[in-house]
């Protein structure tokens, strides 16, 4: 399959692909890891006139100590997550999502800046970011901004992000002592896409849970906050029988927007988010204990 | 546009000038003659075009030619010295690890990355390493074997 045909630059430095990107804004497309972007192109999903690689700029891949939290570039690979160390040791769900994301080869290649920025319905790391918290960083030519990752994921394949900016990095807070995580994940047995993936990340203190965050994937239109499910939660010791009330209601947000397809109808995908929403959560909670 | 590019494939730079859209699996089959990096399905999946770029196994299938500027790529004719095999190439011809033989220069350039990353994986991690590589033929079991069996010679 051959992509309709296009300019292609690849900057250096930032300062370079963002003025670039103002050249061309409304035609240009930012080219990272290329996994989503290169498969949308061959079948025209796609047909950006213009691509800005910013592949061959320096210094956007890294996980590092920010303060407290951590910050990761965005062209940090599903691969170097998988295996830092840092990231096990802080943020072991995001180790664990990234190694379930389709096969090696894909993982070589796909980045977390692009995983967020593109916002496939089914895509894992949106869920888990949304879980742990934390912002984007998007630059343009002349400024940059902090987005919180609450108020980045729009709609199907739509984020906050305008068509001159460009993910530089991921900021993820500290997780506070008694916090487990933990993502479930029913894959696509051919792609690996999330049919179903949930993410929790679960704080207990004394007893009680006193903080949580469980994101939904693969359901509905895109990555989405289980905000019953967390209010069920929180304040409560977790007895089996409040997680299984909780992970009840883990589909309920995304009732609406309920994907229906040959894979998976509606009917069982909001069954299966409830089986790997009890799951994650069960996994977290014996975390944090 | 066209815009030329470098490309170090098995040892030799190479220059060219190619249209963006041009695939690394089109650069090196069409324009470098080295045909053993096969296309299968052509949307991302298979796993038949795998190569390494800079040493990470990728699928060229889905890599502009023009991402691999500057870089170094390896591919299935790269592997053998002459008529010495790696252990690799010796354990698919040992164990019989392949039937017709399209998905082979893949599963080959797979198992080497594997077995870089891992030089003494389980059952489980073979067969999860292969997750992205797609045979119609063997049923798996003897490439799985082969790779076992290179992953001991190399020991
Ligand atoms: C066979 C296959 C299986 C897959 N399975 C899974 C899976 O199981 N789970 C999963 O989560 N994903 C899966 N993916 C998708 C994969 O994770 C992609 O790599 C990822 O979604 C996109 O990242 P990328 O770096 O490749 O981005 P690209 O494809 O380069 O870009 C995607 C989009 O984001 C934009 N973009 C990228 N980076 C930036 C940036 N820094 N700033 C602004 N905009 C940017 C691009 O302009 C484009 O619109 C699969 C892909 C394939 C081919
Ligand atoms: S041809 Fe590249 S993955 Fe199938
Ligand atoms: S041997 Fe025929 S596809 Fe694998």
């Amino acid at each position: 399959m051959v992509t309709s045909n296009f300019d292609y630059f690849a900057p250096t430095t930032l300062d370079e692909a963002t003025s670039l990107l103002s050249r061309y804004r409304g035609e240009a497309k930012v080219l990272a890891g290329g996994h989503s972007l290169i498969p949308m192109m061959k079948l025209r999903l796609a047909e950006p006139t213009v691509l800005v690689d910013i592949g061959k700029i320096d210094g956007l891949s890294y996980v590092r100590e920010d303060g407290d939290g951590v910050a990761i570039g965005s062209m940090t690979t599903y691969r170097e997550l998988e295996t830092s160390s840092l990231v096990k040791s802080r943020y072991p769900l995001l180790a664990d999502a990234a190694s379930k994301v389709a096969d090696l080869q894909v993982r070589n290649r796909g980045t977390i800046g692009g995983s967020l920025a593109h916002s496939d319905p089914a895509g894992d790391l949106p869920a888990v970011v949304l879980a742990i918290g934390g912002s984007v960083v998007a630059r343009t030519r002349r400024s940059s901004r902090e987005i919180s990752i609450d108020r980045f994921q729009v709609d199907l394949l739509t984020t906050a992000l305008h068509d001159n900016e460009i993910i530089t990095e991921i900021k993820l807070p500290a997780l506070p002592s008694g916090t487990g995580t933990a993502y479930s994940k029913f894959h696509n047995p051919a792609s690996h896409y999330a049919i179903t993936g949930v993410a929790a990340v679960i704080t207990v203190s004394g007893g009680t849970c006193t903080e949580a965050r469980i994101a939904v994937t693969g359901a509905g239109d895109k990555a989405t906050r289980a905000r019953r499910t967390e209010r069920i939660l929180k304040g409560k010791e977790l007895t089996p029988a409040v997680i299984r009330r909780a992970a009840s209601r883990a589909a309920a947000e995304v009732q609406d927007t309920l994907n229906d397809d040959i894979f998976a109808s509606a009917e069982y995908r909001t069954h299966l988010t409830q089986v790997h929403a009890q799951r994650a959560i069960e996994e977290a909670a014996a975390a944090a204990g | 546009m066209t815009v030329e590019i470098t490309v170090t494939v098995n040892g030799t730079a190479h220059t060219a000038t190619v249209e963006p859209r041009l695939l690394l699996v089109h650069f090196l089959r069409d324009v470098l003659d080295l045909t053993g990096t096969h296309v299968g399905c052509d949307t991302s999946q298979c796993g038949a075009c795998t190569v390494h770029l800079n040493e990470d196994a990728v699928k060229s299938c889905t890599v502009f030619a023009v991402q691999a500027d500057g870089t170094e790529v390896t591919t299935i004719e790269g592997l053998a010295d002459g008529e010495s095999y790696t252990p690799v190439q010796q354990g698919f011809w040992d164990e019989h690890g392949l039937q017709c033989g399209f998905c082979t220069p893949g599963m080959i350039m797979t198992a080497e990355w594997l077995l870089k990353q891992n030089p003494d994986p389980s059952e489980a991690e073979i067969r999860a390493g292969l997750a992205g590589n797609y045979c119609r033929c063997t049923g798996y079991q003897n490439i799985v074997n082969a790779i076992g069996a290179a992953a001991k010679a190399g020991r």
